[in-house]
């Protein structure tokens, strides 16, 4: 008890509310650990029916929308503009471009986010988009990698990410990815942080409902990367998740730490369905 | 500097066009610091023109007041064929230009 109220008070009053959650029939006290079995079957119920997804832009105010509708001044787009430029122009001491291998974006690259993060063969293991870029940077360009939320590494990213605008999210989960899984979802699902809370508490029970200024989302990666105005940039999914980690004041993983990419494909799958709508717009 | 562009491909004489421009630019206000406590320097696109068939038909000075990734539009009577060019600079000294072609029809 003398730790969460210290929790609460150390929080201030940004996160206080959650603690009291509504009460919900079935859903045990916030106190007493989450009712989320640790061995779920791999083909488990998903935690928000497919039926009831609705993406990230649902829960941001109508000016926000319009201006993520608005192929033009959708600011993320200049990322995609950035990502086109890059993508055919030839880089690292192998002098190729992206296009030289993969020619046109629009066909080849179609549908590509939509499977992302997946086990890279050559890897032998679980990368997001962004990996999968700087792995061809590596490899395929012999140049260095491109640093995380690097205005590059976005605009690829989103350019990439763009051929797939209207597809639904298809990742699938296999015995080689079935670990990973497992680890996303359990992170998911435990509570961490000072505030001690779970991303379910948030982005399973109360989405929908308003958190100081903002109205918590079902917490999907299909927006990815965003335009955030607070950032007054473009950011990763990363980014956000950090975010969030740091709005519970829990210990913030680095970029590309496995507990992060892990999530991505827990959140990836849970969103299994929903369309692509990046680049957008979030407050 | 990245910027995208738009206008219309071809419009009818006398006809008033949108012209819209977003340059992808972090605006530094010169009012934050670094984690070291240090300022960082002001650094905004402090000047953009537009120039229509060699006659300058829009400025704007921006200051730091501007949001990060600018985003400008303003409206012009489509005249003659020709170049619209934008130029800019920030305070950096850095300088970006584009040019768009419109066929004027009628
Ligand atoms: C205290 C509530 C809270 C918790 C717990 C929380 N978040 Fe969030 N999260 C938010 C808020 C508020 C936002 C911003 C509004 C929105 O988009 O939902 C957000 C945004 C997100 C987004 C972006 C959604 C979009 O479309 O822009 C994702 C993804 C996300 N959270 C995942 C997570 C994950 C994973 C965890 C656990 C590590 C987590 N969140 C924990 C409150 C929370
Ligand atoms: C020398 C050829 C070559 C170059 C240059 C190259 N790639 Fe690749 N890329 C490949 C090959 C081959 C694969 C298939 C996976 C593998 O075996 O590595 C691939 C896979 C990918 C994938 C995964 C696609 C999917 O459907 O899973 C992405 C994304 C990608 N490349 C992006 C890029 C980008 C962005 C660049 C430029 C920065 C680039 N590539 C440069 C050869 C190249």
């Amino acid at each position: 008890m003398r730790r969460r109220v210290f929790a609460l008070i150390a929080a201030g009053l940004s996160f206080a509310a959650m603690a009291a959650e509504r009460p919900v029939a079935g859903v045990t006290p916030v106190a007493m650990e989450l009712p989320i079995p640790q061995s779920m079957p791999l083909r488990m119920q998903r935690p928000i029916p497919p039926a009831a997804l609705k993406q990230g832009s649902a829960f941001t105010s109508e000016a926000n929308r319009a201006l993520q509708a608005d192929e033009f001044a959708n600011p993320g787009m200049l990322w995609v503009t950035r990502g086109e430029k890059l993508w055919n122009e030839p880089a690292g001491s192998a002098g190729k471009s992206c296009a030289a291998c993969h020619g046109d974006a629009a066909q080849s690259m179609k549908g590509a986010a939509t499977r992302y993060p997946r086990i890279d063969p050559g890897a032998a293991r679980l990368v997001n988009l962004s990996e999968r870029i700087n792995l061809c940077r590596e490899r395929n360009q012999a140049a260095a990698p491109y640093q995380p939320e690097s205005d590059e590494l976005l605009g690829l990213s989103a350019f990439v990410t763009y051929q797939s605008r209207g597809l639904p999210m298809n990742v699938t989960i296999d015995p080689q990815n079935a670990r990973d899984f497992e680890r996303g979802r359990d992170r998911f699902y435990r509570r961490m942080g000072q505030m001690n809370l779970a991303c379910a508490q948030c982005h399973d029970r109360n989405w929908d409902r308003t958190l100081l200024f903002e109205k918590i989302s079902q917490g999907h990666p299909t927006g990815f990367p965003i335009y955030r105005q607070e950032w007054q940039t473009m950011g990763s999914l990363q980014r956000r998740l950090r975010a969030c980690y740091s709005g519970l004041r829990a210990q913030m993983p680095e970029y590309g730490a496995r507990e992060l990419v892990e999530l991505e494909l827990f959140l990836a799958w849970r969103a299994n369905g929903l369309p692509i709508e990046a680049p957008a717009v979030r407050r | 500097m990245v910027a995208r562009i738009q206008v219309p491909k071809e419009a009818k004489r006398g006809e008033l066009i949108a012209v819209r421009i977003a340059i992808q630019h972090p605006m530094e206000t010169g009012f934050r610091f670094d984690h070291s406590g240090k300022p960082i320097p002001k650094n905004v696109v402090n000047t953009l023109t537009c120039s229509y068939g060699g006659v300058e038909i829009f400025r704007a000075e921006m200051g730091s007041g501007i949001s990060a990734n600018p985003y400008l539009q303003f409206y012009t009577r489509a005249t003659a064929s020709g170049e619209l060019v934008f130029e800019w600079v920030d305070d950096a000294g850095e300088r970006g230009s584009e040019r768009v072609a419109i066929t004027v029809t009628g």
